[in-house]
């Protein structure tokens, strides 16, 4: 299976890492080569420096064979728009998206996008052991 | 009417000090607080502290009663993400975005921004004008903002001289106007053939701008 991610950070660099070691066929993509060193010391894929909201930068990381295309950089408004162009340029089958803020990622997954909050996935887990499931949390700001 | 302008570089602070002058009511939102301290010496308190893409700062902007939202931020992917969030979660009628990758443009309105605005490309066809060896001209982009008018020089070795209109097989959405050759304004027919020294002016869907000029230019 043919795999673009963008952003190498903790997350980008552990996800291509592994799916690198089950035989998959991982494309990186970040603004800094250092961010590369992040991964597994025997990563055979490639290592894109650039851009992912520049079109030829993710044609050149193959995003016109790849069935899944993962945004993980630390921005939110960068992966937004990077899963955007994966999905509806290219037609990539699987897009996944990741939006720190609770009411951008709400907004995008109405829109069809597959995303991933971190914020509140951890709240919800960090809160679980603080006061035990079930309790009612509050609105987000900014929603109506 | 009211404009909220996303992003206070310089063409926010030139854009949001013009429109106030016209009397638009303008609210500018910028993330550096140290900038809206400086502009809210000079424009009063319609400057506020905050991030245009986020919902809360539109919310407190008062988004929801907005005519217009600009956004005019020095990266691309913001000013995307703040009209998108303009318009699904505030239902603005109108998003501006600038566009500072020219390829963004049609992408951008293709995921929904009503006009894109790219200083690149402005340019671009100001050089064309400006410079009389270009064989292919982008005149206007008209008030539908997806049409343009064009002006094409056709040289002996253009694809379509000593070719009737009928003989060609024009992109989508493009027709050929009017063609001037020397003196004379000739309204074109099927049978009009088209020779070199013509200045073919039509008007083109701005997605088949560059088709049109590969046909009449080469």
């Amino acid at each position: 299976m043919k795999v673009v991610i963008m952003g190498c950070g903790r997350v980008g660099a552990r996800i291509a890492s592994i799916l690198d070691h089950n035989g998959h066929d991982v494309s990186v993509i970040d603004k800094e080569s250092r961010a590369f060193r992040r991964l597994a010391p025997d990563f055979r894929g490639q290592t894109i420096i650039g851009t992912g909201i520049d079109e030829d930068v993710l044609r050149s990381a193959g995003i016109e064979q790849a069935q899944v295309f993962i945004a993980v950089t630390n921005g939110d408004n960068r992966n937004i728009m990077a899963a955007q162009v994966a999905r509806h340029v290219f037609n990539v089958p699987e897009v996944i998206c990741r939006i720190y803020d609770p009411v951008r990622e709400d907004t995008y997954r109405r829109l069809g996008l597959t995303t991933v909050c971190p914020t509140t996935t951890i709240s919800a887990i960090i809160l679980d052991h603080v006061i035990g499931a079930g309790e009612n949390l509050p609105h987000e700001r900014g929603e109506e | 009417m009211y404009i909220i302008v996303v992003g206070g570089g310089k063409v926010g602070y030139y854009l949001t000090k013009t429109l106030l002058s016209e009397g638009y009511e303008v609210l500018l939102i910028e993330r550096n607080p140290a900038k809206v301290e400086a502009y809210q010496e000079d424009f009063g308190a319609v400057v506020i502290d905050g991030d245009g893409a986020e919902a809360a700062t539109l919310a407190a902007a008062g988004a929801a009663r907005a005519d217009v939202v600009i956004a005019v931020t020095g990266e691309d992917e913001d000013n995307l993400i703040i009209c998108q969030m303009a318009k699904q979660k505030f239902h603005v009628g109108r998003t501006i975005a600038r566009v500072n990758n020219p390829k963004n443009e049609h992408l951008f309105r293709m995921l929904g921004v009503d006009v894109t605005v790219s200083q690149t490309n402005y340019i671009r066809h100001l050089i064309e004008q400006a410079i009389p060896k270009h064989a292919f001209i982008h005149l206007l982009s008209l008030r539908h903002e997806d049409l343009a008018i064009v002006d094409a020089k056709i040289s002996e070795d253009s694809p379509v001289a000593h070719r009737s209109i009928s003989e060609i097989a024009l992109p989508p959405n493009c027709i050929i106007a009017a063609i001037i050759r020397g003196p004379h304004l000739l309204v074109p027919s099927g049978t009009t053939e088209i020779v070199p020294g013509d200045d073919v002016i039509a008007i083109a869907h701005r997605d088949y701008e560059d088709e049109l000029r590969s046909l009449l230019v080469a």
